[in-house]
């Protein structure tokens, strides 16, 4: 079973099968990590919201802090139009946050390493911030494919360029955190592995190359949660304040 | 003609990649469709809760216990500012007090050296006109004793040398003729014996 490093990203039921019409809901690994990550979340912003001390404790300034990061990302990169979207913001965040992080725990599930999610993700993003660029600008907003300073004759490779550019949005922004997430389990489970296989004597060279993977990988984690994030914003920027 | 393979190879590689991977056990459980939707299923459920309860109940509450602790420590900024300008104008005050004090001190203590010089220099005067008047009347007693000196000295000499010659030859003696020889003596030597 640990011979094959990609077992950990299977996906399996827990409990009974549910269908509703042909479709398949049970509850599975998956199902469950996303439940642990959000009620994690929500005990813990719970906890850090409840009293409110001048000296605060260490779980409120915990979510005090973590508000406060996400509200000043917000502002800098969407400026102030973007401060109704900041519950999802943080929501999004705080939620690919907890989900890496719950992955670095040994024999857990990632819950995005799994394309499907992420893709679901960003799609909504992606879609919800078209949304919002038609309703702010109407059919101004098709401007963003008409950067200004350019020469009528690159005009319309340009705006081809643009549009492709646009469209890849989701697809990007999915695979990135896919793929840095699945590959760094790969990369920790075959490190394992070999420390299984070359047992006693030659097993301590990939350890100590698994130990420093499991930092890295937590700022993997840390830091792809935050690209997610960010980028988020920058789309939204280009949808509250068009810029070409 | 190779190029025309190398597309559809690759085409045929991506149509069959599902497949592929699901038939293989050792393929990406990422693309197997199985749980695709029981996936999506889940994270619109937990993702959609998260955001509800986030939204509306904890994040509203962080954003406000940040603004109370805000414009309390404001508030707080601005009484303590209030207060060093009170402790500040109360400290002038007090340095004004201060100020005036050590000058009313000097005052006094230039008052009250004034007086007592004065005093000395008064009483000085008057134990000087006291000395001198003692000065003056003890002259004028040592001329009176000076004018009666003689005469007494004179009858003195006048009974010593009489009492003498009694003695010394057992005569009485005319005390008269006695009295004009010491006349005689001290007139001459008067200035010998007084020095005047």
């Amino acid at each position: 079973m640990a011979a094959n490093p990609m077992t950990q990203f299977e996906v399996y039921r827990i409990g009974p099968e549910v269908k509703i019409g042909s479709f398949d809901i049970s509850f599975t690994n998956a199902s469950l990590f996303m439940v642990i990550s959000s009620l994690a979340i929500l005990i813990i912003f719970n906890l850090g919201s409840k009293k409110n001390s001048v000296l605060p404790n260490k779980i409120q300034l915990l979510a005090e802090l973590s508000y406060i990061f996400v509200s000043k990302m917000i502002s800098e990169t969407a400026g102030s139009k973007a401060k109704p979207y900041f519950a999802f913001i943080f929501s999004l965040f705080m939620f690919v946050l907890f989900c890496n992080m719950f992955g670095m725990i040994p024999y857990t599930f990632t819950v995005t390493s799994h394309i499907i999610v992420t893709f679901v993700l960003a799609a909504f993003i992606f879609i919800g911030v078209t949304i919002v660029g038609f309703i702010k600008h109407g059919f101004g907003y098709l401007k963003l494919f008409v950067p200004s300073g350019v020469p009528n004759v690159l005009l319309p490779l340009i705006v081809v360029i643009e549009i492709i550019s646009y469209l890849s949005r989701p697809i990007s922004l999915s695979v990135r955190l896919f793929a840095n997430m699945m590959a760094g389990h790969t990369m920790m489970k075959v490190f394992g592995g070999f420390v299984v296989s070359l047992g006693i004597i030659g097993g301590w060279l990939p350890l100590s190359f698994s130990v420093a993977l499991t930092g890295l990988e937590i700022l993997v984690a840390f830091l792809q949660a935050y690209v997610f994030a960010i980028l988020t914003c920058i789309y939204l920027n280009d949808a509250l304040n068009l810029h070409h | 003609m190779i190029k025309k393979y190398f597309f559809h190879s690759i085409f045929l590689n991506l149509f069959f990649l599902k497949e592929v991977f699901a038939a293989e056990s050792g393929g990406m459980p990422q693309l197997n469709p199985e749980f695709w939707v029981s996936q999506i299923f889940w994270l619109t459920l937990t993702f959609g809760i998260l955001y509800i309860v986030l939204s509306k109940a904890i994040l509203p509450k962080i954003s406000s216990n940040l603004e109370l602790r805000k414009s309390q420590i404001q508030e707080n900024i601005e009484a303590a500012e209030k207060q060093r300008i009170e402790s500040d104008t109360k400290l002038k005050e007090y340095d004004d007090l201060i100020l005036k004090s050590k000058v009313k001190a000097k005052n006094i203590y230039k008052d009250a050296r004034e007086k007592v010089i004065k005093d000395i220099n008064l009483k000085k005067e008057v134990l000087d006109h006291q000395i001198d008047e003692e000065i003056k009347k003890a002259e004028k007693e040592i001329e009176v004793l000076k004018k009666n000196a003689p005469e007494k000295i004179n009858k003195i000499a006048i009974e010593t040398s009489s009492e003498l010659i009694k003695k010394l030859i057992g005569a009485e003696i005319n005390s008269s003729s006695i009295s004009a020889i010491v006349d005689d003596l001290s007139k001459r030597n008067g200035d010998k014996y007084y020095g005047n």
